[in-house]
């Protein structure tokens, strides 16, 4: 490692419209080195990594590459810059072969005027890569046949191929086992050493950052918590920087009586998705659902609403047990479920709001056949009404509403069908503060109502200022229960992350 | 949203007015456009007559059209609605002969009453056998309707030895060529199918369905939506509706003809597509389709008196639908 730096973030700054998703953030990454960058979902570690990549546009602030300054603005730029991201996702091109992938965008061809593609020099490459980096595959080898492990040691290839000088690796082992990591890290290592690469690092692994880095920065809540070298920290420290926020914007929750258990859910099981789950959840009850993303919290939600039903596991509603196969029979026994993705699952962007209120329970409306509208305007008004949803009109197509006043409309959606068990998941990711603090107070007012509520939420505060009980989970399993007054986020962090308390 | 800014400034909101109604409808204006323009260089383009004849020649693809956009807004397609209104032709012609044809293969005469809801059970059929291979098989509409396509031709032609059927009942016959209370029955039969199918896609249950699959299809899932059977009813719904134009095109021509409606299924496309329906799915409307085929009426219509050269009309009539998209594409990259 040198004492020079290869990249030089200073006072970076980047806000989305009524978010600040980094305030003056610094980074600085020495050559040759691996340097993890920390901080909880949301801390805005993405929004600094697409930025370096070329994705997002700072707004102010100054980046230095090798003592140079660097504005890439689109990732074409960058790689030739000098910097390259493996994503936590990486997604090559299956029906090609492991060489067509590494050199994508940049093959080789025979001449000028007959530019056909060079296959002997793509494939000497390839091989030569591959063994420079001891990955022993076959560069003919079909993308799809390829192990993820191996499809991520090529990603690594394909961003050596570039010459680049900053890896930026995204939970580059979310999907490895653990020999499949020991491998990676070697390869990392001579990145390092061999090829004087800088890596940033990230990961929620805790145990993987001491094992790999040799600095940790952190971020919390869009601003710069520190930087140090790894072996002047310990694991609590570490910790207590990711958490230590002022609890200044907590929503104060009214205690509610909690009833007889509604909702029970016994050894849910989907494969590599979650396994062995069971859990109760009673009237009255705002259960948080908390954990890193990836850790199984929507695709356990998925198949309680037979979304994606599981594949072993028992569901009982007021001790009956019932079969949920799809969304239609959780909802005839009385769920809903404001999902995660707003575009992705939840709006009929092309249609009004009331349709898109009216949606699951349409029968609710008919009369000799039609839809009457008196009623659906007398429902759907109501529900205007009491939860604030600013529009002029309920005709109103919903995708000219405000990502909160949709988030209105969609919780409206599901109150109209007079749920007993309502699921919300991220119920205020990408809304501004005021809608966020509205919801939070209509969550609460719900479960006083006597409805079941499950929360899954990534932001601490909001979990832990709303919740009476929290699961954590940890990839895939339930790690652990708190009770509202034990809860503390460094208790979720550890479960979260796979540590016991 | 900034209504509330604009309510004291009256010209600028009016002219908002204009803009919203010219985007929404502008497909109308352009019809009226072309009437007018035929009407001023032809003399017999505005007369009672003519303008009978072009809504009754319209009635066929335009019915063929409503089911088209059932499918087309639940992100699908149908391929197969001209050959399954020949296949329906012809075996509803054969049904209805006033004696069975000699050398026939298979055949027997039954009541008109019978004959018709024959054919109109065999149109809804074979639409929901494409439904259940696009909904449960999981196989592009594009590829099951296209099989459906050749297969319903094919069908029609083994039917009929390749030979049209005639020698067809009058009480047959009277359904293409007759009228009631002065107006053609297949601008009756079109007329209802069109208020029918608007009242299904705009007031019932159904329609409101078949916008939240086109719109949103993991949405829909969540809503408790059923999406395979939606999908089979569209379809099956669409291959009714292609019987229905069987029926006609057979009664009005008096015979049932395996060749009759090659081709129409494009047209029908059109006349959806012209209509403002997205063939990404989720955004469709009757009236509008109705107004499509219309267009596309009227231009072949005003073709053929002006006496331009047929080659040059088809020329033309692509143009105009790809004119016809290319505006809408606009339209929506805009408002984007």
């Amino acid at each position: 490692m040198s004492q020079q730096y290869a990249l030089e973030v200073i006072n970076v700054s980047k806000s989305f419209p009524g978010v600040k998703a980094l305030q003056s953030v610094n980074l600085k990454v020495r050559k040759g080195s691996i340097h993890a960058l920390m901080g909880e979902n949301g801390a805005g570690k993405s929004t600094l990594m697409k930025i370096l990549y070329g994705i997002y546009k700072k707004d102010k602030g100054q980046i230095l590459l090798n003592k140079k300054p660097y504005r890439a603005t689109n990732t074409i730029e960058a790689i030739r810059e000098g910097i390259s991201m493996i994503p936590q996702e990486i997604s090559p091109v299956p029906n090609l072969d492991i060489a067509s992938n590494i050199f994508l965008g940049q093959e080789y061809t025979t001449g000028k005027i007959l530019p056909l593609l060079d296959k002997k020099k793509i494939y000497s490459k390839t091989r030569e890569l591959l063994e420079a980096l001891h990955i022993n595959l076959n560069p003919k080898l079909m993308m799809h046949e390829v192990s993820i492990a191996n499809a991520q040691l090529i990603a690594i290839a394909t961003a050596v191929s570039y010459n680049t000088n900053l890896v930026i690796m995204d939970e580059p082992t979310s999907a490895l086992t653990e020999q499949e990591v020991e491998h990676l890290f070697q390869i990392i290592r001579d990145l390092k050493e061999k090829r004087n690469i800088s890596i940033i690092y990230i990961s929620h692994k805790i145990d993987e950052i001491f094992s790999i880095c040799d600095e940790v920065s952190v971020l919390r809540d869009g601003s710069f918590v520190g930087s140090d070298d790894i072996k002047n920290i310990d694991k609590q420290r570490l910790i207590s920087m990711m958490v230590g926020r002022s609890m200044k914007d907590f929503f104060h929750k009214e205690t509610t009586s909690i009833g007889n258990v509604l909702l029970s859910v016994r050894n849910f099981s989907l494969t590599s998705k979650f396994k062995n789950i069971s859990f109760d959840l009673k009237r009255g009850e705002i259960l948080g659902i908390a954990g890193l993303m990836g850790a199984g919290r929507t695709e356990l939600m998925e198949s309680i609403f037979g979304y994606s039903p599981a594949d072993t596991g028992e569901t009982y509603i007021k001790g009956n047990h019932i079969s949920i196969r799809s969304p239609s029979d959780a909802i005839n026994q009385g769920l809903g479920f404001v999902t995660e993705d707003r575009k992705l699952t939840g709006i009929f962007q092309d249609l009004s709001i009331t349709d898109n209120m009216i949606m699951p329970d349409i029968q609710h409306y008919i009369k000799i056949g039609l839809l009457n509208k008196k009623i659906i305007k007398e429902n759907c008004q109501k529900q205007k009404v009491s939860l604030k949803i600013k529009t002029p009109s309920l005709q109103q197509l919903i995708k000219n509403l405000s990502g909160g006043n949709q988030q209105k409309v969609l919780i409206s959606r599901w109150l109209l069908i007079e749920p007993d068990i309502l699921i919300l998941d991220e119920p205020t990711r990408g809304i501004d503060v005021g809608a966020k603090a509205e919801i939070h107070r209509l969550i609460g007012k719900l479960a006083k109502s006597g409805k079941a509520i499950i929360m899954v939420s990534s932001e601490m505060p909001e979990i832990l200022s709303i919740s009476d009980r929290i699961l954590v989970m940890h990839e895939g399993t339930l790690s652990g229960e708190l009770l509202r007054k034990d809860a503390t986020q460094e208790k979720i962090l550890k479960l979260a992350t796979g540590e016991t308390i | 949203m900034n209504t509330d800014k604009e309510t004291n400034n009256t010209p600028r909101r009016l002219h908002n007015k204009t803009k919203q109604l010219l985007n929404k409808y502008g497909i109308v204006f352009v019809l009226i456009g072309i009437c007018i323009l035929l009407t001023i260089l032809t003399p017999s383009f505005l007369t009672t007559r003519n303008l009978t004849n072009v809504i009754r020649q319209v009635s066929i693809i335009g019915i063929l059209a409503i089911g088209v956009t059932f499918a087309i807004i639940t992100t699908g397609i149908d391929l197969s609605s001209g050959s399954v209104l020949a296949l329906v032709g012809v075996v509803v012609a054969s049904l209805s002969q006033t004696h069975l044809a000699e050398g026939q293969p298979i055949g027997f005469i039954m009541p008109i009453l019978f004959s018709v809801f024959i054919g109109l059970a065999l149109g809804s059929l074979l639409g929901s056998i494409n439904g259940v291979l696009h909904a449960y098989g999981k196989i592009p509409a594009f590829i099951a309707t296209l099989g459906m396509m050749t297969v319903a031709r094919g069908f029609a032609l083994f039917y009929t030895a390749g030979r049209p059927i005639g020698n067809l009942k009058e009480t047959f016959t009277f359904i293409g060529g007759g009228s009631l209370l002065g107006i053609a029955i297949p601008i009756w039969v079109y007329a209802s199918v069109g208020f029918i199918s608007w009242v299904l896609l705009s007031k019932a249950r159904f329609g409101r369905h078949v916008f939240a699959i086109g719109g949103n299809m993991q949405a829909a899932r969540m809503c408790g939506i059923n999406i395979e059977h939606v999908l089979v009813k569209v379809y099956a719904y669409a291959g009714l509706l292609s019987a229905i134009s069987g029926i006609l095109l057979a009664a009005r021509t008096a015979a049932g003809n395996p060749t009759y409606g090659l081709a129409y299924e494009l047209d029908a496309i059109a006349s959806t597509v012209i209509g403002g329906t997205s063939l990404a799915g989720g955004i469709g409307s009757i009236p509008l389709c109705v107004v499509g085929a219309l267009i596309i009426g009227v231009i072949n219509n005003g073709m053929d008196l002006l006496g331009v050269n047929p080659y040059w009309q088809q020329i033309v009539k692509g143009f105009i639908i790809v004119l016809a998209v290319l505006l809408d594409s606009q339209k929506q990259g805009k408002k984007q």
